[in-house]
């Protein structure tokens, strides 16, 4: 760059205006090669980020995808088991288990489905009975037949075409506050709609939360289809709250002892008493309602296209194996879907399963569940 | 509207020097004074009457002297050596410096091209094809066009609850942030006085701050256990009308107040002086004036209010739904594609109405001001960023409004009294009280954000800030600090992007093409990228993710594809913030610099890219800020093990209990102080220049301080006289 003499005070300014010394008349195309530069970086980022799919975020990504090296299992927001009973898995398969925690089932299963031609890991747990059908139209999951299955998955499995192992069940009830509600166990749907228990009932919403899918399902069940709408409109008369998730609804709705709210009816888990135990006492505080019970069955799956499918079958015998059978009451209150597996003491006695629990044909929810979604928005949430 | 006789109907009466009402737009021309002598030969130099007529600031052709036209026109570089004009430096000039046959129009227009295809294509295949995907996927059932969703959506009564809580919400948030705006705006814009700065930083915060942030902010002070949790607001329409006046108030004074600095004072001086009150003043002159500010800010508000996400997520509860979260639950939830569609369709159409109707408000505004005369000064001020342009106007939002072309207020000519006043409780008690009211509004929620993120279950401490490295406490497979770090990595590569691609797309809006078809084009591209403002970011997220999973283009488990979504969340504020100061640049400088042999790239880099260097850095900020706290698309996109950190905080809200909530709020913490890091970093590094230092050569800042600024007489005198 030149700087010629006779220019005014700012040179360094002047300068930048100067004409480049080289090559000044061979014809150039500056503007289109500045864009050219721009659309080979552009491109070569594209390429980089399409082809080799492992960005700064996944320096190990070649290689850990490897049969050999980790398995990734799906699961629903709630999954929790001991330490130590993880550790197992690797100590027994040399897998390393990663574990991927997803939102709640319903929208896990339409991740896994918005996502089923680049799945989000190799196995799933945690498709419960109400989205188990969708998940199987959708080409989710892969056939698996496990050989620690046993005649128990019988009465769960039907019309699944063996992609789906159940691995725990539980009934979701209404619970109540026995210091508030003191024949809160006896209660009933009828009862609900009682000027009395006004302003007490919290659910949650059935569109985003499995828990109130199936509270809905067991209204739906016990009403029939033509009666249920104006059941739930009476119940929003009588000051029904509706929030997003169980964790709110339990958590800081409900009032039971360990909850922070003032409602004392929430729709939870006939398995939520036992750990309602106040300190200092004997017995839980709370009770589930047995004849408002909805049985919902969890499963687990191979993913359509897994990268590791022989991790994959590997994790749902280890989920149904009997250290992970144990676990499963005191991790995630639900009942082990092996009937071998001994249950905590506690349970046996205040965390009894239905004997008669309000079901619904697969094929009726997998026909109706968007209708009744939509109906229920429309004239219960507004 | 009785407008006061006394209002000037000239732009300059003859005692005022050209100086003293020179608008803000003329300040890059001073830089022309270091320019060979041909630019400031007298022919092409600039005549203050020509620059200070309407159609001067309108039109930057009519500005320009004979002389310069020929430079612009195509043809003159070939006949240069024997038409120039006469001038005394011409020998300076060196023959082969002007390289006629170097720059052919054909090869200008294709490099031009080229620089515009890159963002065209960009927005083909990162934004139209992906949503028009997802909106053709809702209205085809089973290979033809299905129109039904349409009708059984019309005739739901929720869905009109819907449009009508949507348009609800934003609506009171304009009317509030608009009610608000006025007094703040003339405190902050038109008084003097100490912690004015703070203020304004103070309210233009929120405008950069991660919705999750704010959402959460606002849960925990009006929340169960909350200071204000007495109120019972804990959710549903109040308190998401809380968290988006937080977000606007700020971004509509700095959009009024910037346009009101650069207001001609003496209508109003006039009226007062000829018996109005400060109110009638304030009616029938001031509030007039501001009206296409008013509609320009309101439009932008609106804008985003309509499209708000996170917070009537975080703070709405299950029963409040707006158009934006129904589209969430309908797809994410529900897998009811058509429904979303047609949702999604609904939304844009509220959208484009918002923008319709400020734009055509601003306009009859904007044709009546220039008619009586007051719109003359407002016409040039680039103060207000791109609301004085074209209304969608990002460019006045947060600092851009000073970085672009905002030097509004400032005037080179010196200081008007209206602007060092202090205020007097007396005469400025409603602005006093509302500024109060609203910064309290904008701290109270913070302050009392980062306080409880210091509550844990073992009382007062670090505790949850030291869980953010604690894998197991995230209920991911990484701990939130791992997340804070992808996040700011995914929202460099966002960022960059989106500078990138808003610099080619600036340079491209800047150009002011005569042919018609050609500003056709401008305007046509112009909507299309602001287009991705007025989108869901649901839709956006979710459009991906049905189009970008096959050859060539599979990225579902690429490291980009959060970044392009990002990238395109954060351009339309980009653009709005560099493009104003681009479009200010003089054009001569650019025939000035083509002329002493400049190649094109060279002419961006030495012109437009160093005069609009501070809005480039401000952009770039933004950029960042909106990338990093990004959440309607991420949550899409985000798989479980590449969560960034806003979707993980709101992940972590779902989850129950104190030490979940106290982790999440730490999150929050952490969140904001990166935006605020990276916008005040960048606001104090580009502020060092305005000190008495000596700024570096080249910049716009030496221009001014080079510029001659002979003493112009205080602006309150008419005529020259005191009144």
């Amino acid at each position: 760059m030149r700087r010629r003499p006779s220019q005014p005070a700012t040179p360094a300014a002047a300068a930048r205006f100067s004409a480049p010394a080289e090559s000044p008349r061979r014809p150039r195309l500056p503007a289109a090669r500045a864009a050219s530069g721009i659309i080979v970086a552009l491109a070569a980022t594209l390429v980089a980020g399409g082809c080799g799919g492992t960005g700064p975020e996944t320096p190990k990504a070649p290689g850990a995808n490897g049969p050999s090296g980790t398995v990734k299992l799906v699961t629903h927001g709630s999954f929790a088991l001991s330490a130590e009973v993880l550790a197992d898995f690797t100590a027994q398969t040399g897998l390393e288990l990663q574990l991927l925690p997803s939102d709640d089932a319903g929208a896990m299963v339409n991740q896994l489905i918005l996502t089923k031609d680049a799945p989000l890991g190799d196995a799933v747990f945690g498709i419960d009975n109400t989205f188990a059908s969708r998940a199987i139209a959708e080409g989710v999951l892969e056939p698996y037949q496990s050989p620690q299955a046993g005649p128990e998955q019988d009465p769960h499995t039907a019309g699944l075409e063996g992609r789906l192992t159940a691995i725990d069940f539980s009934d979701v009830c209404l619970n109540a506050d026995l210091r508030a509600i003191p024949g809160g166990a006896d209660l009933t749907f009828d009862d609900l709609v009682k000027p009395e228990f006004e302003d007490q009932l919290v659910v949650e919403n059935p569109a985003t939360s499995s828990p109130g899918l199936a509270f809905l399902l067991a209204t739906i069940a016990a009403r029939g289809e033509d009666g249920w709408l104006e059941y739930w409109r009476a119940l929003k008369a009588n000051g029904l709250k509706v929030v997003s998730g169980w964790n709110e609804a339990y958590y800081d709705e409900f009032s039971g002892p360990s909850s922070a709210g003032q409602r004392p009816l929430v729709a939870s888990y006939a398995s939520s008493p036992p750990s309602e135990v106040p300190a200092g006492e004997s017995a839980p505080a709370t009770a589930a309602a047995l004849a408002t019970c909805f049985r919902q069955v969890e499963y687990a799956g191979v993913l359509n296209g897994a990268a590791n499918p022989q991790g994959a079958r590997k994790v749902i015998d280890f989920l149904l194996s009997a250290p992970v059978q144990a676990d499963l009451p005191g991790q995630m209150w639900v009942y082990p879907v092996r009937p071998d597996t001994p249950l905590p003491d506690d349970w046996a006695r205040w965390a009894p399963l239905a004997e008669r629990p309000w079901s619904l044909a697969p094929s009726d929810i997998a026909a109706n569940r968007e209708r009744w979604l939509a109906e229920f928005n429309d004239q219960v949430l507004g | 509207m009785a407008r006061p006789p006394a209002t000037p109907g000239k732009p300059a009466p003859p005692g005022v020097p050209p100086d003293a009402a020179r608008s803000p737009r003329d300040t890059p021309s001073p830089d022309a004074a270091w320019l060979p002598g041909t630019v400031r030969s007298p022919d092409a130099a600039r005549s203050p009457d020509a620059a200070r007529s309407p159609d001067a600031a309108r039109s930057p052709d009519a500005a320009q002297s004979p002389l310069t036209h020929r430079l612009a026109a195509p043809t003159w570089s070939r006949q240069a050596p024997t038409r120039r004009a006469p001038s005394p430096r011409r020998s300076t000039l060196r023959p082969e410096a002007l390289r006629p046959e170097a720059w052919q129009p054909w090869a200008r227009r294709a490099g031009l091209a080229a620089v515009a295809a890159i963002p065209a294509a960009f927005l083909a295949i990162f934004f139209i094809w992906p949503v028009a995907t997802l909106v053709a996927r809702g209205f085809t059932a089973g290979g033809s066009w299905d129109w039904s969703g349409f009708g059984d959506l019309a005739g739901r009564a929720r869905t009109w609850r819907l449009i009508g809580r949507t348009v609800g919400q934003a609506a009171a948030t304009t009317v509030i942030c608009a009610a608000a705006a006025v007094p703040v705006a003339s405190l902050l814009y038109r008084r003097q006085f100490p912690g004015r700065g703070f203020l304004r930083a103070l309210l233009t915060m929120p405008f950069a701050l991660p919705s999750v942030v704010v959402g959460l902010a606002f849960r925990a002070l009006l929340g169960a256990g909350g200071p204000l949790g007495f109120l019972g607001l804990e959710d549903g329409f109040w308190p998401v009308l809380a968290a988006l006046v937080f977000f606007n108030v700020g971004l509509m004074a700095r959009v009024v107040g910037t346009f009101w600095g650069a207001l001609d004072p003496r209508p109003e001086q006039a009226a007062r002086v000829l018996g109005a009150g400060p109110w009638r003043a304030l009616a029938t002159v001031t509030l007039p004036a501001l009206a296409p500010a008013l509609a320009a800010g309101g439009s932008l508000v609106f804008l985003f209010c309509a499209t708000a996400f996170a917070p009537v997520l975080i703070l709405g509860g299950a029963t409040y739904t707006t158009v934006e979260t129904e589209i969430y639950i309908q797809t994410a939830q529900l897998l009811d594609l058509r429904s979303a569609a047609v949702l999604s369709i609904v939304q844009m159409g509220v959208v484009a109405l918002a923008l319709w109707f400020g734009a055509t408000a601003r306009r009859r505004r904007e044709r009546a001001l220039r008619l009586t005369g007051i719109g003359l000064v407002e016409t040039a001020v680039p103060g207000t960023g791109a609301p004085a342009e074209d209304g969608r106007g990002g460019g006045g939002m947060g600092s851009a409004g000073r970085g672009g072309g905002g030097r509004g207020g400032r005037r080179p000519g010196g200081a008007r009294p209206a602007l060092a006043a202090a205020p007097t409780w007396a005469v400025d008690w409603p602005s006093l009280a509302t500024t109060a009211l609203m910064a309290t509004w904008i701290a109270l929620p913070l302050v009392n954000l980062a306080y409880r993120s210091l509550r844990t279950s073992a009382g007062f401490g670090l505790g949850n800030y030291l869980a953010l490295g604690d894998p197991s406490r995230a209920g991911l497979p990484h701990s939130l600090a791992e997340a804070a770090a992808r996040s700011a990595v995914v929202a460099l590569a966002a960022g960059a992007m989106a500078l990138g691609l808003g610099l080619a797309v600036s340079v491209v809006l800047s150009r002011r093409p005569r042919a018609r078809w050609a500003r056709r084009l401008q305007g046509l591209f112009d909507s299309v990228l602001m287009a991705p403002l007025g989108v869901s970011a649901v839709t956006v997220g979710f459009g991906f993710l049905i189009t970008l999973n096959r050859a060539p283009l599979n990225l579902r488990t690429s490291f980009w594809l959060i970044p392009l979504a990002q990238a395109l969340v954060a351009l339309p504020l980009v653009v709005r913030t560099i493009l104003p100061p681009m479009r200010s640049v003089d054009p001569r400088l650019h025939q000035a610099a083509s002329v002493l042999g400049a190649a094109p790239w060279r002419v961006f880099v030495s012109v437009d890219a160093a005069l609009a260097r501070r809005a480039l850095a401000v952009a770039a900020a933004y950029a960042f800020a909106v990338s990093v706290g990004e959440f309607g698309a991420t949550s899409f996109l985000a798989r479980p093990d590449t969560t960034t950190l806003p979707v993980a905080i709101y992940k972590l809200l779902g989850r129950p209990g104190a030490d979940n909530l106290g982790l999440a709020l730490a999150g929050a913490v952490l969140l904001a102080t990166m935006t605020v890091l990276v916008m005040a970093l960048t606001e104090t590094r580009w502020r060092l220049p305005r000190r008495p230092r000596q700024p570096p050569a080249g910049s716009l800042r030496a221009g001014l301080a080079t510029a001659p600024t002979p003493p112009a007489p205080p602006a309150w005198s008419l005529n020259g006289r005191r009144p």
